[in-house]
């Protein structure tokens, strides 16, 4: 007995040891170039982080088989933090210190991406963050930029919208992550330029099974809309509860809507919302001529194709963040993490899925309100509301 | 004073040290991070040991503390308080030690208090709450014990994810570092990361005696005999409720320092780390560490959170999480580490210890 | 307030409530025999659900046969968890079961995820679409709704029946009651173990299906309606069916009304600490038996 009990400890530690020395050693090849990638690809986050994975997934792919970046081959390295804070501080040190990437994509969510901001500042590591919150890039810090639209610019959008219907008693819905967070804060922050009075602000939870009480709520506090700001997939019960409680409001969702799914999940309900977003989800109907019409089709024709599932703008800010970089890289020709960071400060016209990019040292965005398109659903699709 | 009782540390302390010393040869210093987070979580582990282990209470609702802790201290180290700067208390405050003002990354003046401070406040604030919540709650049995702490941990959470000053769904970020001396500090810069190991360590070895101390005394004596049947206990004359307040009240001390010296180490806490699932994880790991053996579940809880703060299993790692669970509750239901392991472990290596030795003086004068 | 507003927030109380009694109603099922709370109940209700709407999809199987089929992969499911992780072990301490279920309840989740992705799906309603409502006394509530109350009530009529007047169902209670007094009756309490772990699953497949038009289904939902079902399976008292309908609703009613006085982001914190303080002054629940919750201890 005494024996079996010292030979198990003794290979445990040994085993450690060994995984120790092999990973700490392990493959350290020159020529590639090592990008980390935070993602939530399980967990709470899976919705935005599973696509992006994927796209990333896709991306590395395609690029390695049509020769690379320079003829350097490129790796990503991705992590799955489902979602929490502390795994992705330990992922962001591990790839900042271990695997010395060049860049780290992602992570997912806002929470993350905010925590993770000052390691990355610290450790002069360019992070691309896939969260929407305002607070990632403002204040500003040098390596840290962003790939998915400003919350000012859709609340913005939402609100001209609102202006020409002449809207101006509206209550707020939003989801208790980190979207809605920063949803809200800009809805609130707005609302007065634009003469809207937000007379009631709720939020819900991620895993909430029905919303009707919350929109009984709202709708006692007499307004004219709703906006509804959330990423999670608990949105598309608000449609069907308005629908279902008799609320004739138009319904302003926020652009964490942009995913075909969330239709499908309202049904019938889904039809006459509005909202802001990215052109990816109507680029089949964008005029030829437009600048992001290649790239957006292409994009989801090989992302559908590959993964027989709708593409989502989610998986689109992986995209833009990887090619950001690449198209950098081969601009300065160096893999020097000031290079290309000063590189992406200064990058202008690139036309990503989001929009086109163009930063400054004061906007590591880089997007401007047009990045964002008015849509709305009809027969089950998104269509320009215009 | 029982000097065998410690033995088992100064085991540890080697072991500690020796994984320090290959770390740094080899050049790995950074598995170190996780190591020092990992120390940080098996905080809650031990607490949980004691109560579920030795006093046979069941919580589910430990991730809770964990962020009372965690989030008192974010809370009151970020609160900027440069509008009152000029004030007189602000700067009677300052004097006393109580407020200190620094710079964050972007050179913004910050005044809020020290982390000392925010430290004891959060200690004092859990063992409030936790003397608030234990009385009533460990009254409860069995499933509605375990529903009872459950129904704290989801407030806690529901709490930190729905209030502004806690962040909502971001959490707290650029929490400053703990200076615990002038020149010890608290923090995940890297270039400080190896006092950072020690301090972890020596923090969860103090753990560690409080917890060895409890259970070999007159209260572990009365706590395994409420584990083992509390009509019992208490017809002999001993005061269940008691010691299992107390237990429980340690136990949430425990969880709550860990929740702290981690958010100063993170620079951040957010509301993952109060999440019920996290409560629930930390049962699993007590459980799968044998329960009542403390060097079990301290075992299971530095390497199962080092696994999964390096992510070693990647998006597996959740299946991996279930199935050792399932295997070590089939197999192992008391744990891999035994009582008793150590010191057969100690025999064993006396009885190989002189072999060993002249076995790597030969294959040394081989190599030579 | 007004009547129609008063009754609006009732309605929405029992839609919740609907939902958390009909996941709390498998709870008791497996509890009575083995003294365990099943921790991967919520992930029976989202394979019910999945299944269905796979089957649904394909467009050939017709709605209630499509449930017929998810409640019989679910329950047969279900007995494989018992016989390959429960079954054999011998004299098995409370908290050892827990663990497996809950290392159960993480493996099936992630195997949903692997099996149909991270994205939200939905089975259509029974009655009408995702518009239409029934009004009562002007207030509105989804027919869907009264599909979860009716099928909950039939589903609490016939266990009720079954644990009263068949052999099968007798024996099961017997089980519950005494195990060693059961077996020495010629009672296969292995076999009704197992038979337990079936209808639970079956009644969780059942309940995702019909919850899931109103809930939505994503492959990580489990855990929070397992939890939420946990609370009300204890607060109404544990080994009671009809209890857990009355706490499932009460907990509805609860987080509905508080709503009229707080925000809705801390709606839980209200239902929790009432449901808390129910439990301190009834410690085995609103209709358990105080002998029945101190015999099942850890």
């Amino acid at each position: 007995m005494k024996c079996k009990n010292v030979i198990i400890a003794g290979f445990i530690i040994l085993t450690l040891l060994c995984a120790a020395t092999v990973f700490g050693m392990g493959n350290k090849e020159k020529d590639t170039i090592k990008v980390g990638a935070i993602l939530s690809v399980t967990g709470g986050g899976a919705f935005l982080g599973g696509p992006e994975a994927k796209t990333l997934e896709m991306l590395v792919e395609e690029i390695n088989n049509t020769g690379g970046v320079d003829g350097r081959k490129i790796e990503v390295i991705i992590k799955d933090s489902q979602g929490s804070t502390e795994n992705a501080i330990s992922f962001a040190k591990q790839l900042i210190e271990e695997e010395k990437v060049l860049a780290i994509i992602g992570p997912s969510t806002s929470g993350e991406s905010i925590n993770i901001k000052s390691i990355c500042e610290e450790g002069q590591t360019i992070l691309l963050s896939c969260a929407a919150a305002e607070d990632i890039v403002n204040p500003v810090a040098s390596y840290i930029f962003k790939t998915p639209q400003k919350d000012s610019y859709a609340a913005m959008k939402i609100f001209e919208t609102m202006n020409k219907m002449g809207i101006t008693d509206i209550g707020i819905v939003v989801g208790n992550t980190g979207f809605g967070k920063g949803g809200k804060a800009q809805l609130e922050k707005y609302a007065p330029d634009y003469g809207i009075n937000i007379k009631i602000a709720e939020v819900y939870e991620a895993s909430a099974t029905d919303l009707t009480s919350v929109l009984t709520k709202l709708n006692n506090a007499g307004i004219q809309a709703v906006v509804n700001w959330s990423i999670v997939p608990a949105q598309s019960i608000i449609p069907k509860n308005m629908k279902q409680l008799g609320m004739s409001q138009p319904l302003f969702q926020s652009h964490g809507f942009g995913n075909i799914k969330y239709v499908e999940a309202a049904g019938e309900a889904a039809e006459g919302i509005i909202f802001p977003c990215g052109r990816l989800l109507v680029a089949d109907v964008l005029p030829s001529n437009h600048p992001q019409k290649a790239v957006l089709v292409k994009y989801k024709n090989d992302y559908e194709s590959k993964f027989k599932e709708d593409a989502s703008t989610f998986g689109g800010h992986a995209y833009d963040a990887l090619m950001i970089l690449i198209d950098v890289i081969k601009k300065v020709k160096s893999t020097d993490k000031a290079k290309v960071r000063e590189a992406i400060e200064n990058l202008k016209n690139f036309v990503g899925t989001g929009g086109v990019f163009n930063f400054s040292a004061s906007d590591h965005n880089g997007l401007a309100i047009d990045s964002f398109e008015m849509l709305t659903v009809k027969n089950g699709k998104f269509m320009l509301l215009y | 004073m029982d000097v065998k009782r410690y033995r088992p540390i100064a085991v540890l302390l080697i072991i500690i040290v020796f994984i320090q010393l290959i770390c740094t040869f080899t050049g790995t210093e950074f598995f170190l991070t996780q190591i020092i987070m990992a120390a940080y979580f098996s905080l809650v582990i031990l607490g949980l040991c004691l109560l579920m282990g030795h006093a046979g209470q069941i919580s589910l609702g430990h991730a809770g503390f964990f962020a009372i802790g965690g989030y008192t201290s974010a809370t009151l180290t970020t609160i900027n308080l440069i509008d009152i700067a000029d004030s007189g208390v602000a700067g009677f405050l300052k004097g006393a030690g109580i407020l200190f003002l620094r710079k964050d990354i972007y050179g913004e003046e910050i005044l809020s208090f020290s982390p000392w401070v925010a430290f004891i406040a959060a200690l004092v604030v859990t063992i409030l709450i936790a003397f608030l919540i234990g009385i009533p709650v460990l009254r409860l049995k069995g499933h509605y014990l375990a529903m009872a702490t459950l129904g704290f941990g989801m407030i806690i959470t529901t709490i930190v994810r729905g209030t502004r000053i806690f962040g909502e769904a971001d959490g707290i970020s650029s929490v400053p570092a703990f200076d615990l001396l002038p020149v010890l500090r608290v923090t995940g810069k890297s270039i400080y990361r190896i006092e950072n190991y020690y301090i972890a360590w020596f923090i969860v070895i103090i753990a560690l005696i409080i917890s060895l101390n409890l259970i070999n005394s007159r209260v572990g004596r009365a706590l395994r005999a409420i584990h083992g049947s509390e009509e019992a206990a208490r017809a002999i004359g001993i005061d269940t409720a008691r010691y299992k307040l107390y237990t429980f009240v340690l136990s949430a001390v425990f969880a709550a320092a860990g929740g702290v010296f981690l958010t100063h180490y993170n620079g951040g806490i957010g509301p993952s780390q109060s999440s019920v699932m996290k409560s629930v994880r930390y049962v699993a790991i007590v459980a799968v560490g044998g329960m009542d053996n403390i060097w079990g579940c301290l075992f299971m809880g530095i390497l199962l959170n080092f696994l999964t703060l390096r992510g070693f299993f990647g998006t597996l790692e959740e299946v991996v999480f279930g199935g050792i669970l399932i295997v070590f509750m089939l197999f192992f239901p008391r744990g891999i580490l035994k009582p008793g392991m150590i010191t057969s472990f100690r025999n064993a290596i006396r009885k190989c210890g002189l072999k060993l030795f002249r076995m790597r003086g030969k294959s040394k004068q081989n190599a030579a | 307030m007004s009547f129609d507003i008063f009754l609006q927030y009732f309605l929405s109380g029992i839609t919740v409530g609907s939902i958390y009694a009909v996941v709390a109603i498998g709870f008791n099922i497996i509890y009575n025999t083995t003294g365990i709370i099943n921790f991967a109940q919520g992930e029976f209700v989202i394979l019910g659900a999945l299944f269905a709407i796979t089957f649904t999809r394909t467009g050939f199987i017709p709605l209630p046969l499509a449930i017929l089929f998810a409640v019989l992969i679910t329950t047969g499911i279900g007995a494989a968890i018992e016989i390959v992780f429960i079954k054999w072990i011998k004299n098995p301490s409370v908290l050892r079961l827990i663990i497996i279920t809950i290392g159960i309840s993480i493996i099936s989740r992630e195997t949903a995820h692997h099996i149909w992705g991270e994205q939200v799906m939905q089975m259509p309603y029974f009655t009408g679409t995702s518009t239409s409502s029934v009004i009562i006394l002007g207030a509105s509530i989804a027919p869907q709704v009264l599909w979860v109350l009716g099928i909950s009530g039939i589903i609490v009529i016939v266990l009720q029946l079954f644990f009263k007047f068949t052999l099968t169902g007798k024996a099961m209670r017997a089980c519950a009651a005494n195990r060693t007094a059961a077996r020495l009756c010629g009672i296969n309490a292995k076999m009704m173990v197992t038979l337990s772990f079936m209808i639970s699953a079956a009644i969780g497949a059942l309940a995702g299906c019909i919850t899931s038009p109103i809930t939505q289904t994503q492959y990580d939902m489990g855990s929070p309606l397992a939890i939420k079902g946990f609370v009300v399976a204890i607060v109404g008292g544990l080994g009671n069916s009809t209890a857990a309908v009355v706490g499932g609703l009460l907990l509805g009613l609860i987080e509905s009304f508080s709503i009229i006085f707080i925000p809705n982001a801390f709606k839980d914190v209200a239902a929790i600490i009432i449901l808390l303080v129910i439990l301190f002054f009834k410690p085995s629940g609103i209709f358990g038996k105080k002998e029945e919750s101190a015999l099942k201890e850890f």
